[in-house]
């Protein structure tokens, strides 16, 4: 992924490089855990507690779905984790070269859709996507060649440190 | 994974000392409060003051957790900070878990009362 139209504005290129967070990481549980807390330490001057919290579910959720999910617990495989933040908020985008995103993972879930977790049914899972489309912006997917790429935004409101 | 358990007026209370309930320990954290709450008779609360990160694997673990005590012994939740009070919130399981403010509130308020 090239990141060099990232850099948008005057900024000089030490701004830039504080802008741009990219990491590759093994696809484990333990691995996902040290790129959440580098991300968030990365960017947790721009945001409020609140905002910082939404940030990691966010990502800890779409993560936690490619260790799982998109490399089915396989103890191998990459995932490529890149955020830009921009005037408006961060834009996330996390890839993998696992097994394509099933179809009904991208369905925005309603609240009186059968397919929405229900409390009273005292579900183990399935928590996930719906936090993943009820808290992220844009979320937007494609498969190429062999691998998913995923994308979302979270919008930010102006930190005094950011304004 | 870091747990303390003590009772208090009959009450089991487990002690969550962890940062995070989330994917990487959400299997061992089950495991092991079933392990703690095995001779518990009625009710469990969880303590959850020490926990300022939930994914919705850990919420999964509670949710297994709570069928699991079921119907004899009842899982109540305590000290929710503000970021795994969302999780609640958002996914209506607010509505299913008994949430209580913090441990001091059980202490002087229902837990002396109960049983």
């Amino acid at each position: 992924m090239r990141a060099e139209r990232a850099q948008a504005g005057s900024a000089s290129p030490d701004a830039a490089e504080g802008r741009i967070f990219h990491t590759s990481f093994p696809a484990r549980p333990q691995a996902v855990r040290e790129a959440l807390r580098a991300a968030v330490a990365r960017f947790a001057r721009l945001m409020s507690a609140d905002e910082a919290g939404t940030f990691e579910l966010i990502l800890a959720e779409i993560l936690n779905n490619v260790v799982e999910h998109s490399y089915q617990d396989a103890d191998e495989g990459t995932v490529t984790l890149s955020i830009v933040q921009d005037r408006r908020g961060l834009s996330c985008s996390i890839s993998d070269d696992g097994v394509p995103l099933p179809e009904d993972c991208l369905r925005r879930v309603l609240p009186d859709d059968p397919g929405r977790p229900q409390p009273g049914n005292l579900p183990e899972g399935g928590f996930g996507w719906f936090l993943i489309h009820d808290l992220a912006e844009e979320l937007g997917y494609q498969r190429d060649a062999n691998r998913n790429l995923l994308a979302f935004r979270l919008p930010l409101c102006p930190q005094k440190e950011n304004a | 994974m870091n747990l303390s358990a003590e009772t208090r007026s009959g009450v089991l209370i487990v002690h969550v000392e962890e940062e995070r309930l989330d994917a990487a320990i959400a299997i061992r954290f089950k495991d092991q409060i079933r392990e703690l709450t095995s001779s518990a008779t009625s009710r469990v609360v969880l303590d959850l003051s020490q926990v300022t990160f939930l994914d919705s694997s850990g919420l999964g673990a509670l949710v297994a957790i709570m069928k699991a005590l079921a119907p004899l012994r009842q899982l109540e939740l305590a000290g929710l900070t503000p970021n795994v009070e969302k999780v609640f919130r958002l996914t209506r399981m607010d509505s299913v878990f008994p949430i209580h403010g913090d441990l001091s509130q059980l202490a002087s308020g229902d837990i002396r009362h109960a049983g």
